[in-house]
């Protein structure tokens, strides 16, 4: 190995760390607030990808028409509880949302030539189809039982990673999807080949980060989220309210995904059941991160991605073996180094 | 809507028992959904055109889907050989599901024709294998066509990149023992997974031993991947892949970095442009006319053959054990293994087949021909 490849291998582990990075946030993220493992975060990846990708192949997204469903059952279940209590404008204002919305959406994306749309309209449409469906799916599948143990609620996320997939292979097919880049423009420096698609990932990453930085440190929202996240119940009591913060979490987690998904489209092949992987991948850095501690998790994720990469090099028959292993010692001294505790019942 | 067809197809035959004679009941076990389901689909599509009645006797299917997965490939197999008592099973798509079955087949005696690609599935003949059949090419056959391009175009050095599977695995024993007798050294030796998002590190180390050629193992549009990256990368040579790889799909996927790609496949991918005077030129035809009628033109795909030509070889063999036992019974199955293992020079859409005692898959080298891609499509080598 000389030089070259090695900075070949590192701009390679770094671009896809820094997925990694995000979608470990992600799962910190979530766990935190709602004790939600968030197994599904790569679901969003391969959706937010596949929806862009069908929609410049000039074809109705499938996505739009689950989150038409989800919208109506939402409906259903809200603005029946709404109108119980007598509270039509707010049976209205639910409606509105989850039902007028979606219909919208799937009236724009039918009715435009969504091919011939600039990329940046594209990329936003599909995030205003994918990032919906994330507190959407709280409130169907995680709201009812918010109380419960940690372990019933990894249990939904299975069940609902596992009808995700599936309901990717029907609305996608089986075959891969690749998107063209955001831009041709490429830089070389020495040996290095930079695509402009490798600084678009690097780049949307770390602002990301910095974005969700500023919000965890400054708005009410964030606040209040990181108030759940440290004491639910003395959260509730200072009237933040749990449901709330459970729908923020899964938004701002469906929107990284999502985001995820359309930045490394043009990069790789995406085929309905990728997100899996790089939804694990993401979780060994959270793990590494101990599911609490996002600086250590980001770290951890640009440690998976760039022992990936020379592992891919050296030892490439042993690449996964060598990456998920890596969770075992980090396993070992967490539990050596910190106390443990019970899960309050 | 075909479940219920099926279920009700079930029932009726249930009170229809005491019928005069029984149909010939055909299990078929594939795999429409789950990764394999791009080879599992389009065997689909083509059950629905195989021979409805064969040697005068009405023939019907019971096709069930095992989800790519082994474990229901094997109770698919035990509920149509026990609950439904069918006369032969066609499947699975995968080789592990394949083998699986080999299982099910030699404790029920029910002749089996698998629509799966790994040599082991029907070698080394055993007990049990004598109850099984395969209808494609082995990976040797496609191994040595790429083998015997590779030196003839005086390819001394190659880098070999393969699934970090049975397939990739097995691709690499038998290239690498051919390659040897050829005196071609396989200089690097990687693997990847089909669902990698990069592979940089192992196209580094493919291209830093200066090879002659690269081949790629792998099956579908993950075998893109290492070829853009390795294009990517600056790698100028000539790159080789698999039979796996032919599909559309492919292609799309691939783009203008597959230009070049060379790669063997069974006569019916190049059906159209075979020479008149290539044996398999009118059975390939016949099946690519007739799948394209009905799933539209430019659909047909070498997955679909295999099934195809498990058709074709029960039409050939069913006559000779209807004179011998009626359907339903084991001695119409024992019958009909005979049948098949007797099967000669019979024209299927991948090949000709002649079986024999000592080898259930009876192709040779009319069953592939190189092609090359150029300007986005497949084009035959002369």
């Amino acid at each position: 190995m000389d030089m070259a490849i090695a900075l070949i291998l590192s701009q390679d582990g770094i671009t896809n760390g820094a997925i990694y990075a995000l979608l470990a946030l992600a799962l910190v993220l979530v766990f935190a607030v709602t004790r939600v493992i968030f197994i599904q975060q790569g679901e969003f990846v391969a959706y937010g990808a596949l929806t862009l990708a069908m929609m410049q192949s000039g074809v109705l997204p499938a996505t739009v028409w689950l989150l038409v469903a989800m919208g109506a059952l939402v409906t259903v279940l809200d603005g029946g509880l709404a109108l119980k209590a007598g509270q039509g404008r707010r049976a209205a204002g639910v409606a509105g949302w989850n039902l007028g919305y979606p219909l919208a959406l799937a009236a724009v994306v039918g009715g435009l030539a969504v091919d011939a749309l600039p990329l940046a309209l594209q990329v936003l449409l599909t995030l205003a189809i994918v990032v919906p469906m994330g507190p959407m799916m709280y409130r169907l599948m995680y709201q009812p039982i918010a109380s419960a143990p940690v372990l019933v609620l990894l249990i939904v996320s299975v069940a609902l990673h596992i009808a995700m997939v599936g309901l990717g292979l029907l609305f996608f097919g089986a075959e891969g999807q690749r998107t063209p880049a955001f831009s041709e423009f490429s830089l070389e420096l020495g040996p290095l080949m930079v695509s402009a698609q490798t600084l678009w990932v690097v780049a949307v990453s770390v602002l990301l980060i910095v974005a969700l930085y500023q919000f965890f440190g400054r708005t009410l929202y964030g606040k209040a989220l990181r108030a759940t996240a440290i004491n639910r119940v003395g959260a509730q009591l200072m009237g933040i309210s749990p449901t709330l913060a459970g729908k923020l979490t899964f938004f701002l987690a469906a929107f990284i995904g999502a985001l995820s998904g359309v930045l490394i489209a043009p990069i790789t092949t995406i085929y309905y059941d990728t997100g899996f992987l790089i939804g694990l991948k993401g979780f060994v850095a959270a793990i590494i991160g101990g599911l609490a501690s996002y600086p250590l998790a980001a770290a951890g994720a640009l440690a998976v991605g760039l022992l990936e990469a020379f592992a891919s090099f050296w030892a490439s028959a042993y690449k996964e073996v060598i990456v998920f292993t890596l969770i075992i010692p980090v396993l070992l001294w967490r539990s050596l180094t910190s106390h443990h505790v019970e899960e309050e019942e | 809507m075909k479940l219920r067809n099926t279920l009700l197809a079930a029932l009726g035959l249930a009170f229809a028992a005491t019928a005069a004679h029984a149909d010939i009941k055909v299990g078929v076990v594939l795999s429409a959904t789950g990764p394999a389901a791009s080879l599992g689909i389009p065997e689909k599509n083509t059950i629905g055109l195989l021979p409805t009645t064969i040697g005068g006797e009405k023939v019907s299917y019971i096709v069930l889907d095992d989800a790519s997965d082994t474990t229901t490939a094997v109770k698919n197999a035990r509920k149509l050989t026990v609950e439904d008592g069918v006369d032969v099973i066609i499947g699975s798509t995968t080789s592990p599901a394949s083998l699986a079955m080999v299982d099910v087949a030699a404790e029920t005696k029910t002749p089996m024709i698998s629509m799966a690609a790994s040599a082991r599935i029907v070698a080394p003949m055993d007990d049990k294998k004598r109850w099984v059949f395969k209808t494609p090419q082995n990976d040797q056959q496609m191994a040595s066509a790429i083998i015997g391009h590779m030196s003839a175009n005086n390819v001394r050095k190659v880098s070999f990149i393969g699934f970090a599977n049975a397939y990739g695995e097995g691709w690499y024993e038998q290239f690498k023992k051919l390659a040897e007798a050829k005196g071609i050294e396989v200089a690097a030796s990687e693997r990847f997974n089909p669902a990698d998002t990069s592979v940089t590190g192992q196209a580094l180390k493919l291209m830093s031993v200066k090879p002659d050629a690269v081949f790629i193992a792998g099956s579908g549009t993950p075998a893109a991947l290492p070829q853009k990256t390795l294009r990517e990368r600056g790698y100028k040579g000539p790159i080789y892949q698999t039979h796996g790889v032919a599909n559309n799909d492919f292609l799309r996927i691939c783009g203008k970095d597959c230009e070049g790609t060379l790669l063997p496949v069974g006569p019916v991918q190049m059906a159209r442009s075979l020479p008149d005077s290539h044996p398999v030129k009118a059975s390939a035809l016949a099946y690519v006319e007739k799948y394209e009628a009905a799933n539209g033109a430019g659909s047909v795909s070498s997955f679909g053959a295999y099934a195809w030509d498990a058709g074709v070889l029960l039409e050939a063999a069913v006559p000779a054990a209807l004179k011998v036992a009626k359907p339903g019974s084991a001695e119409f199955r024992a019958a009909l293994r005979d049948a098949l293992e007797g099967v000669k020079e019979v024209a299927g859409a991948t090949g000709i087949y002649s079986m024999s005692a000592e080898d259930h898959l009876g192709l040779d080298d009319r069953s592939r021909v190189m092609i090359e891609i150029r300007n986005g499509t497949w084009s035959l080598l002369k």
